[in-house]
């Protein structure tokens, strides 16, 4: 589950971000819809364990992580949090494959490559195995970024504008594969957006 | 997926920029390396041959000449002396001689120089007998191990010596050397010699220049009557010396002295100044020789030390600027759990790989080119050089690469400890 209080953050001594209460319950999706500059991607940093506030808490899963530092931090958020941005990065060195194995270490997880690859053919990427990133479309990009997300079965998923930079088509792809896999993990989903494409899919929507 | 081979993956995935890099560490370290093995087996052979000797008399000129003719074998001689004036210092009841050995260079077989001389000349270097006898008779030959290989001589083989110390010299064909001895390896000049009685030289020389003379045109291997054979009467070969006609010559001395102190200074000075003969001290000239070759060596390290530090600062480059492109992954990295001392380790591994890498491409480039060199080299120098040594100085080239390695990541993997990766991800 996910929890804020009085949540507060200022990037400089003129402006301050004020974000409303948030009580997410485990596998519960949300939607946070927000207009450019409201502030929605430094809540989403903030509960990612990315950025810490000024003042307030977020409780995940009983775990205060505002106090958390460092690579106390790092090791939390790797471990219970999956993230995923609006355009997808991977280590462009490294195959999809490998990208996942490198998911599974840094998480402090065994490299569990039986894993990675039942997890691929769901998505329907086991054809893109070896590939490297750059090979990828930007839709097959958006999948790996999801399954890189998930392959740690974290408790808390977080999108950011996961959805703005594709056609309709393959919104609806990876909207529906969110929404799935959080559902089948019992993963608490919340997406950051302000695509008006996504209203329908979720029930549980806030205003920021 | 660990650390070391996410660095190799990250370096391989930018070919040209590693290729680059490496070629640059490998030149610094190759040329080091080289230098380092040259000069080591230079002053390995110049002081292993000294041979504990502590002047050499010969002709007047260069001194440097004398010691690199007479010791090294690799210059000609500066001339001959009679052997009246050297007969003094061959008696072995000379106050201040330890030891004198005489020389007569002039000849060769395939470039390996013919010396005559005595039984002692052996001992200066601790050469023994592998194969056969000792010479005992004039044209008698012990062959050194290296000439042994390379020029098939075997005992009991004729051959007949070349005039002059390489290959162009007129052949003498009247009086055929034979092998008697072939000599264990010592690892020093005496390998690539071929000795024989200080006899056997005077019988091939007389003999030609009676012919050309024309006083004796009968074409046979006589030996003149002028020369009286070592061990004819008994005697051992220095008496034998001792008692030859003085108006033979030889070419020079190797004189080892009972003890260093004012009395043989004053020898030493007496005989260059009274004597149509120079007296050279080998250690001296030798300390002369690298003084002089020291400008250019020094000059050769400043280089490659150089291009060492270039290196080091293109693996600085080669680093920061694949950074700059990997910024977003290494945020991504934090993202999945890596704390910021693991993205540390990763781009001080990077660095450190490189100049491993490059080390090694360095000290397989210097040994091969040293191998392929020695094979020139051994010729030029009479000295076996090998590429297949290896130095503590290499080691010490290794902590050298891998602190550089470490000094170039340092900037490049702070800035990646540092990096705010909320503002990266949001951009």
């Amino acid at each position: 589950m996910l929890e804020t209080r009085q949540l507060q953050f200022s990037y400089d001594s003129k402006s301050n971000l004020q974000f409303p209460d948030l009580t997410c319950a485990k596998g519960e999706q949300w939607l946070l819809l927000g207009q450019s500059g409201s502030g929605k991607t430094t809540l989403l940093h903030l509960l990612g364990g990315l950025l810490s506030p000024q003042k307030g808490n977020i409780k995940i899963n009983d775990t205060d992580i505002s106090i958390l530092r460092g690579s106390a931090l790092d090791h939390f958020r790797g471990q219970n949090i999956g993230i995923i941005f609006q355009t997808a990065h991977f280590v462009r060195a490294l195959t999809v494959e490998e990208n996942l194995l490198l998911a599974q270490q840094l998480a402090g997880n065994k490299q569990d490559k039986v894993l990675v690859h039942n997890f691929l053919q769901k998505l329907n990427l086991s054809h893109k195995l070896k590939s490297k990133p750059d090979e990828l479309s930007v839709g097959e990009a958006q999948r790996v970024n999801v399954a890189r997300a998930l392959i740690n079965n974290p408790s808390v998923i977080l999108a950011d504008e996961p959805t703005s930079a594709l056609d309709d088509h393959n919104a609806e792809e990876v909207i529906q594969l969110l929404e799935s896999q959080a559902k089948e993990a019992n993963a608490t989903l919340l997406i950051v957006t302000h695509d008006g494409r996504l209203k329908n899919y979720f029930k549980n929507q806030i205003q920021l | 997926m660990n650390i070391l081979s996410l660095a190799w993956k990250n370096l391989t995935n930018r070919p040209l920029s590693m290729l680059l890099t490496l070629v640059l560490f490998a030149l610094g370290v190759g040329l080091t390396s080289l230098l380092l093995l040259l000069n080591k087996q230079l002053t390995d052979k110049f002081e292993k041959n000294l041979a504990g000797v502590d002047i050499v008399v010969g002709a007047k000129g260069s001194p440097l000449q004398l010691i690199l003719a007479n010791m090294y074998h690799i210059d000609a001689p500066t001339g001959n002396i009679s052997l009246q004036s050297a007969k003094p210092f061959l008696n072995p009841r000379h106050p201040l001689i330890k030891k004198s050995v005489p020389l007569s260079l002039g000849d060769s077989y395939k470039t390996y120089r013919i010396v005559g001389t005595l039984h002692d000349f052996l001992g200066l270097y601790n050469a023994e007998i592998a194969e056969g006898v000792l010479w005992n008779a004039p044209l008698e030959t012990n062959i050194g191990a290296t000439v042994a290989e390379r020029t098939g001589l075997k005992i009991g083989t004729k051959f007949n010596s070349n005039h002059g110390l390489d290959e162009n010299g007129g052949e003498h064909e009247e009086a055929a050397f034979k092998v008697v001895g072939i000599l264990k390896p010592t690892g020093t000049v005496i390998d690539q010699l071929i000795l024989t009685a200080t006899q056997s030289i005077w019988a091939v020389h007389e003999h030609a220049q009676a012919e050309l003379e024309g006083e004796n045109a009968e074409h046979h291997a006589e030996i003149p009557p002028s020369v009286n054979p070592p061990n004819s009467t008994d005697l051992d070969d220095r008496t034998a010396l001792l008692q030859a006609d003085s108006t033979h010559q030889i070419t020079s001395l190797l004189l080892q002295f009972k003890m260093r102190n004012v009395q043989t200074l004053n020898f030493q000075r007496n005989l260059n100044q009274n004597t149509d003969m120079q007296a050279a001290t080998p250690a001296l000239e030798i300390n002369r020789l690298y003084e002089m070759m020291g400008v250019g060596e020094k000059a050769l390290r400043a280089l490659a030390l150089l291009i060492i530090v270039v290196s080091g600062l293109s693996i600085f480059i080669a680093l920061f600027n694949s950074l700059k492109e990997r910024k977003y992954e290494l945020a991504l990295m934090r993202v999945m759990g890596a704390g910021r001392s693991r993205l540390f380790l990763l781009i001080v591994c990077e660095g450190i790989l490189l100049s491993i890498m490059g080390f090694c491409i360095g000290i397989a480039l210097s040994h091969g080119s040293m191998q392929v060199l020695a094979k020139y080299m051994s010729d030029a120098y009479r000295y076996s050089f090998s590429g297949w040594m290896w130095l503590t100085e290499e080691w010490y080239l290794l902590v050298g690469a891998v602190i550089i390695g470490f000094l170039a990541a340092v900037i490049p993997a702070w800035s990646a400890y540092r990096q705010d990766i909320s503002r990266t991800l949001s951009k």
